[in-house]
């Protein structure tokens, strides 16, 4: 993919047109000059976090003509949880859909700006949005098991990654509903339809579905919305163990829920991102009016 | 003072009983309707029962088994009208389901939004066209292609099995299944298409953010969740393939001779009532065609209403509707 990106400096609008002539194989360094990513985030308003597996740049975003995204510009640490918060329609959903490409299946919309990956642009069409898929994990508001049974939904994503042995592809399913806990609810029924579980298991298969492929950024787009208090605890406990190994990144209409899960916060507005910060320090001293007043619930 | 407390005591009084028989009223003419239909449905099978006890009671059982049909002899039998009426069904749905679930991924998935109006517009007004012009038209320009060049065609592939050899006429069992299928197709295609708009964006999206590719969300989600009423249309057009008679009538050959071969014209059970009602001059012959009906029509009754079980009881892991 690195070398893709090269040898197409024309896709990385940032870089200037004589990086064209330095050499025929440069370092990436050398064709996209080097960032300052912690630098340049506190600059626009965001603050450093300690390892940035995502760092998005300068992101703009379009629904046709209407611009649902403003010059987001932040970095989401490595192995911890990232909440969005902000009133409907901010553009928060809309932003982590770009980190996965989900745009690219509606013509019209599309994403301007970067999203480094561990360094490369994923937004590049030299990156194939099915391989970024792989890599990356989507939950959603309501849960999505598809129509197959419990076992074939956890297995979908490993046999679309192509062939295992039928005891390593148990094994993996069986480890990933046990990380998701639905293995006691349902070791007996792994036949039987995803659909059939509850709301909250269907939920937690979707996780486990998602977990079963070792991602490396897992996206929850209100993952908690259609379920029921209990349900949410069961979801948010997940959160609190997949923090380290999984990158988190969920969007959420409710500020306690971001208040206890996340690490850091992101406050969008109208496809802007006010502040971004530690959770501690946007939900008890946030720098902004607009933060506080959201925060504590004057509108939204 | 008085008279208002007057009108509004009135008011429940007047109002009341007059809502409750408009009710009753409606519910009783509403429940006619549906019984009317009922009633309709047990006078036919009692009318094709009676008029058709003379042949029953001539050949019994045998009437089902037996290939003969001669109105010189007056010996009569289904086997052919029967088999060539399931037979070209099955040509029909085996032709018709895969065209038409591409037709519906493409209109529902794949189109442009562009084209997906006026398309989806044009393949419901296939629906519409009489079946006497697709008899026609079959006749006229489907037929000599069939003979000209699918005919050969599939001779030779598979000339060598018994179901594709014999002369190349181009009417006959094969050309009857292939314009049936053609006009079932807009039926099958059109609900199923709705049958797809139906799957949830967020369900699909699921399957594209597993790195999914458009085909495998296809194949893995949209197909099994919408199998339910993808055989809902397929049962749609399966109904009308069988009673299905002008267009049938006019490629069929309308020939009494059980044949191996598809390209051998043959007859189906509509297209000898439409052919022969008229000169059917003696009692045993009007008896038996009436016979033929009554089979007919147990055949579909007996085809649909066990589609209905099949989807009442098929458990498809995931369909909703």
């Amino acid at each position: 993919m690195t070398s893709n990106l090269v040898t197409k400096p024309k896709h990385t609008d940032p870089t200037p047109p004589e990086a064209d002539a330095v050499s025929e194989t440069p370092p990436r360094d050398a064709v996209r000059p080097p960032r300052k990513p912690h630098l340049e985030a506190s600059r626009r308003g965001g603050r450093k976090v300690e390892k940035a597996k995502v760092s998005v740049r300068g992101l703009n975003f379009f629904y046709g003509e209407k611009q649902a995204l403003m010059d987001n510009t932040l970095d989401i640490a490595e192995g911890k949880v990232t909440a969005f918060i902000g009133p409907s329609g901010c553009g928060k959903s809309t932003h982590i859909r770009t980190y996965n490409r989900m745009y690219d299946l509606y013509k019209g919309q599309r994403a301007e700006g970067e999203i480094l990956m561990d360094g490369v642009n994923i937004l590049s069409p030299e990156i194939s949005s099915l391989e970024l898929r792989h890599r990356i994990g989507m939950i959603f508001q309501k849960p999505t098991p598809f129509p197959m049974s419990v076992f074939d939904n956890v297995a979908y994503g490993l046999r679309l990654r192509g062939n295992m042995p039928k005891s390593e592809l148990e094994g993996r399913v069986e480890q990933a509903l046990k990380d998701a806990a639905l293995w006691d609810q349902v070791q007996d029924d792994l036949h039987k339809p995803g659909t059939d579980l509850s709301g909250g298991q269907q939920q937690r298969l979707c996780i486990a579905r998602a977990i079963a492929v070792e991602p490396e950024v897992i996206l929850m787009d209100e993952p908690c919305s259609a379920l029921d208090p209990i349900a949410t605890g069961k979801i948010e406990e997940l959160i609190e163990e997949f923090r380290g190994r999984y990158t988190v990144v969920i969007v959420t209409h409710n500020m306690q829920q971001a208040a206890r899960v996340s690490d850091y916060t992101a406050f969008f507005y109208i496809g802007k991102l006010v502040e971004f910060g530690d959770t501690d320090t946007i939900f008890t001293n946030p720098r902004k009016q607009q933060t506080e007043d959201y925060i504590t619930g004057r509108f939204g | 003072m008085s008279r208002t407390a007057t009108s509004e005591s009135q008011i429940p009084e007047a109002t009341a009983p007059r809502r409750a028989f408009g009710d009753v009223a409606f519910k009783a003419i509403t429940t006619g309707f549906a019984v009317g239909i009922l009633l309709l449905l047990g006078a036919m099978f009692f009318v094709l029962w009676r008029e058709s006890a003379l042949a029953i009671e001539a050949f019994g059982p045998g009437f089902l088994t037996s290939a003969k049909w001669n109105p010189v002899t007056e010996k009569f039998g289904a086997l052919v009208a029967i088999t060539g009426t399931l037979v070209s069904t099955v040509i029909a749905l085996l032709v018709a389901v895969p065209v038409s679930i591409g037709i519906a991924l493409f209109l529902a998935e794949l189109a442009p939004e562009k084209i997906r109006t006026p398309f989806g517009v044009a393949i419901e007004l296939l629906a519409a066209i009489p079946s006497i012009v697709y008899g026609m038209w079959g006749l006229f320009v489907l037929a000599p292609l069939m003979s000209a060049y699918l005919q050969p065609a599939l001779g030779g592939l598979f000339g060598w099995t018994p179901f594709f050899s014999g002369p190349q006429m181009g009417i006959g069992m094969l050309t009857a299944g292939l314009v049936l299928a053609l006009m079932i197709i807009p039926f099958i295609a059109s609900v199923t298409r709705d049958v797809f708009r139906m799957v949830p964006a967020q369900l699909k999206e699921s399957a594209y953010g597993m790195g999914a590719t458009t085909w495998e969300v296809v194949k893995d989600i949209m197909i099994p969740y919408g199998r339910k009423g993808i055989y809902g249309a397929v049962f749609l057009g399966l109904g009308r393939a069988l009673g299905e008679t002008m267009a049938v009538t006019f490629v069929i050959g309308n020939a009494h001779r059980l044949n191996w071969s598809l390209f051998a014209p043959g007859n189906s059970i509509a297209s000898t009532l439409a052919n022969e009602f008229t000169e059917a001059d003696g009692d045993l012959y009007l008896s038996s065609l009436v016979a033929l009906g009554l089979v007919l029509f147990l055949i579909t009754f007996l085809i649909l209403g066990f589609a209905q079980l099949y989807l009442k009881r098929m458990s498809a892991p995931g369909s909703k509707g």
